[in-house]
């Protein structure tokens, strides 16, 4: 990896952080309605495996969906005038903190309906399969996926049509409140896959953005063989609640004080330093820059005008064929 | 024109859609090697091979969730679920991801799906298996729904779905496969969302679509020899609905029947009557009645089961009411 790619990832990844921190502001403020799912914590993870995929992989994830979101090129205006229900947002406000996307991208949402979007990610598999494209399909889900029969309808027919499907379990390790041990019968959640005759594992270490990667070109590669699906479970933590105003009753401060400790950018941070890929100044200047990026884009989002009333009914049907 | 079954109709349309465009094909249970539950697709696997006539596990959420996933890759897939009766387990799909996608993401994604499925009571396969739900279906802005009484309908309405970038649920009637109609010539479609007026009358109007407008067009005949002229509207699509013949017809005749084979409480038929009380309260000459399924789970034994769905001699009966 070049100097400058090692530092492009750091930056979507303190940018993620930029958006959410100042999202949070903004929810409290009231103005960012619904749920706000922050992905703060998890950074490594979508980052990681945004980063060693060809543009014509495609992915789809589930509501906790910013971080996705810019790393599959939606911008920081775009992210924050979504959340704020503004015409400009990356759905022109007519989705949401859980629902982004950007076809143009490759990047397919951005879906609310816990595991629904699994089948619905074998079907694009399918449709690169038929068409002959060299795509891979990446979707990921947390942890709390995994218990609901969608998984299973999903992950079963990726076997049986030897689908090119990447399947990735953003183990956070609670299903909103509840943890793991609490909701699955197997608390080793890639040992699931075992059971469909799809190859699996588990990366530790799911704060480590390098090793996402590594992990996730590896799978990747795998799968453009042609040995259809591949399940790669990582583990990671998420530093704040479910959602905004969560009591967080479930877990104590210790285990997130713990675990903040293995923050993702601190991590890349200090592998940057150490091995001389980068220096501290090198890193500022990013931090400089995503600050001032993440500035204008809620002032860009403040100052965008609202979807018109009368666009109520816009893209309700597609029209032509 | 030739005399072709329900069936016969059905199966064309999917051939001839599927010769002309390769990105149309066909998933569901049995589709393939068995050549489909009620034989529609008799003969496609030989032909079109495996790849575009997919055998599918009994997983209804798969079908169409992949059929969804597929069509937004490029493809226009061809779901069939069985029988409407399982479409309930594939809910989620068809009504809150399907119908929901293009509008959510602000116009970039396009879902041109069809989900295929055969709806109807009346052969005593007991009450999980025999519903007529389509009122369900047609309370989501988004899904298009669709089910036609004839089979020159169902041969222009399954290729207007099959080329609709919006999802489109065709509704079919399990116990009209052998129901034979003329059937017109050559490549043609009939547009989703325009009612049709069936047959031509002066007193009543009597609306109805898919078996309903089977025990109409019965009911008119005998209506006729009792010296009542009933004109016959098919509203073929429930959504989008057009009332724009139903309201005409009861302008001219002022008395109206709507028949269907669901039940009766928040149906098809509650939703024309209000809406023709709604647009042309002044027209109505006497109040207008519905006939529809007894509110029951419906039984297994025969005669229970069909004095549980509407018969012609309520039609005829509804309609001297209103008279």
């Amino acid at each position: 990896m070049k100097k400058k790619d090692h530092l492009e990832l750091y930056r979507q990844m303190v940018l993620i952080r930029r958006v959410e921190e100042r999202a949070a502001e903004l929810y409290q403020e009231g103005k960012i309605g619904g749920f706000l799912h922050l992905y703060i914590g998890q950074e490594a993870v979508s980052t990681g495996i945004v980063s060693a995929r060809i543009p014509e992989d495609r992915v789809i994830t589930a509501y906790r969906d910013h971080g996705v979101a810019i790393n599959c090129g939606i911008s920081a205006k775009q992210v924050l005038a979504e959340l704020l229900g503004k015409e400009t947002g990356i759905s022109k406000g007519r989705g949401g903190s859980m629902h982004m996307a950007s076809v143009e991208n490759n990047y397919w949402g951005g879906h609310a309906i816990v595991g629904a979007h699994l089948p619905i990610a074998s079907g694009m598999a399918l449709g690169d399969q038929y068409l002959g494209n060299k795509g891979v399909t990446i979707c990921m889900f947390g942890d709390g996926a995994t218990n609901i029969g969608f998984f299973h309808e999903g992950v079963n027919l990726s076997k049986v049509w030897n689908l090119p499907v990447l399947w990735i379990c953003e183990n956070n390790q609670y299903g909103m409140g509840t943890a793991v041990d609490r909701a699955s019968a197997v608390e080793e959640i890639h040992m699931k896959a075992e059971g469909y005759g799809i190859p699996h594992s588990r990366l530790d270490d799911g704060m480590d953005v390098m090793k996402v990667r590594a992990k996730v070109a590896e799978a990747l590669d795998f799968i453009r063989a042609g040995n259809g699906p591949y399940f790669l479970e990582i583990m990671t933590y998420r530093f704040e609640g479910h959602s905004m105003g969560d009591p967080q009753r479930y877990r104590d401060k210790e285990e997130v004080t713990q675990w903040e400790k293995t923050d993702p950018i601190g991590i890349y941070h200090r592998y940057l330093v150490d091995e001389k890929i980068a220096s501290k100044a090198d890193l500022d200047k990013i931090e400089a820059a995503v600050e001032t990026e993440t500035q204008e884009a809620v002032e860009f989002a403040e100052s965008s005008p609202d979807p018109a009333m009368d666009t109520l009914f816009d893209f309700v049907y597609a029209e032509g064929n | 024109m030739a005399e072709i079954t329900m069936r016969q109709a059905i199966s064309d349309a999917l051939w001839e859609e599927m010769e002309k465009d390769e990105r149309v094909f066909i998933m569901g249970q049995e589709v393939g090697v068995w050549g489909g539950t009620y034989a529609v697709t008799k003969g496609f696997y030989d032909h079109f091979g495996e790849k575009r006539v997919r055998d599918t596990p009994i997983a209804e959420s798969a079908i169409v969730g992949g059929g969804i996933g597929a069509a937004l890759a490029g493809l226009r897939p061809v779901t069939e679920i069985m029988t409407i009766n399982f479409a309930f387990v594939a809910m989620d799909y068809i009504v809150n991801e399907a119908p929901k996608m293009h509008t959510m993401f602000g116009g970039q994604m396009r879902v041109p799906l069809v989900i295929r499925t055969a709806g109807g009571g009346g052969r005593q396969l007991g009450a999980t298996h025999s519903q007529t739900p389509d009122a369900i279906f047609a309370h989501f802005p988004g899904l298009k729904v669709v089910s036609p009484g004839t089979p020159a309908d169902a041969k222009g309405l399954l290729k207007a779905a099959i080329r609709d970038d919006n999802p489109v649920l065709f509704i079919e009637h399990a116990a009209m496969y052998q129901v034979r109609g003329e059937v017109p010539e050559g490549d043609y479609t009939v547009p989703i969302g325009v009612s049709k007026v069936q047959r031509e009358g002066s007193d009543v109007t009597v609306v109805s679509y898919c078996r309903g407008l089977q025990l109409s067009m019965q009911a008119a005949q005998q209506l006729e020899a009792e010296g009542i002229s009933a004109e016959v509207v098919d509203l073929r699509s429930l959504r989008p609905l057009d009332m724009g013949p139903v309201i005409e017809s009861f302008k001219k005749t002022n008395r109206a029947v709507v028949v269907e084979e669901g039940w009766p409480s928040y149906g098809v038929g509650s939703e024309v009557v209000t809406r023709l009380y709604e647009e042309a309260f002044d027209y109505a000459d006497a109040p207008i009645k519905r006939v529809a399924q007894k509110e029951v789970p419906l039984p297994y034994n025969q005669a229970l089961e069909q004095s549980a769905l509407p018969q012609v001699a309520d039609v005829v009966a509804a309609v001297k009411e209103v008279m």
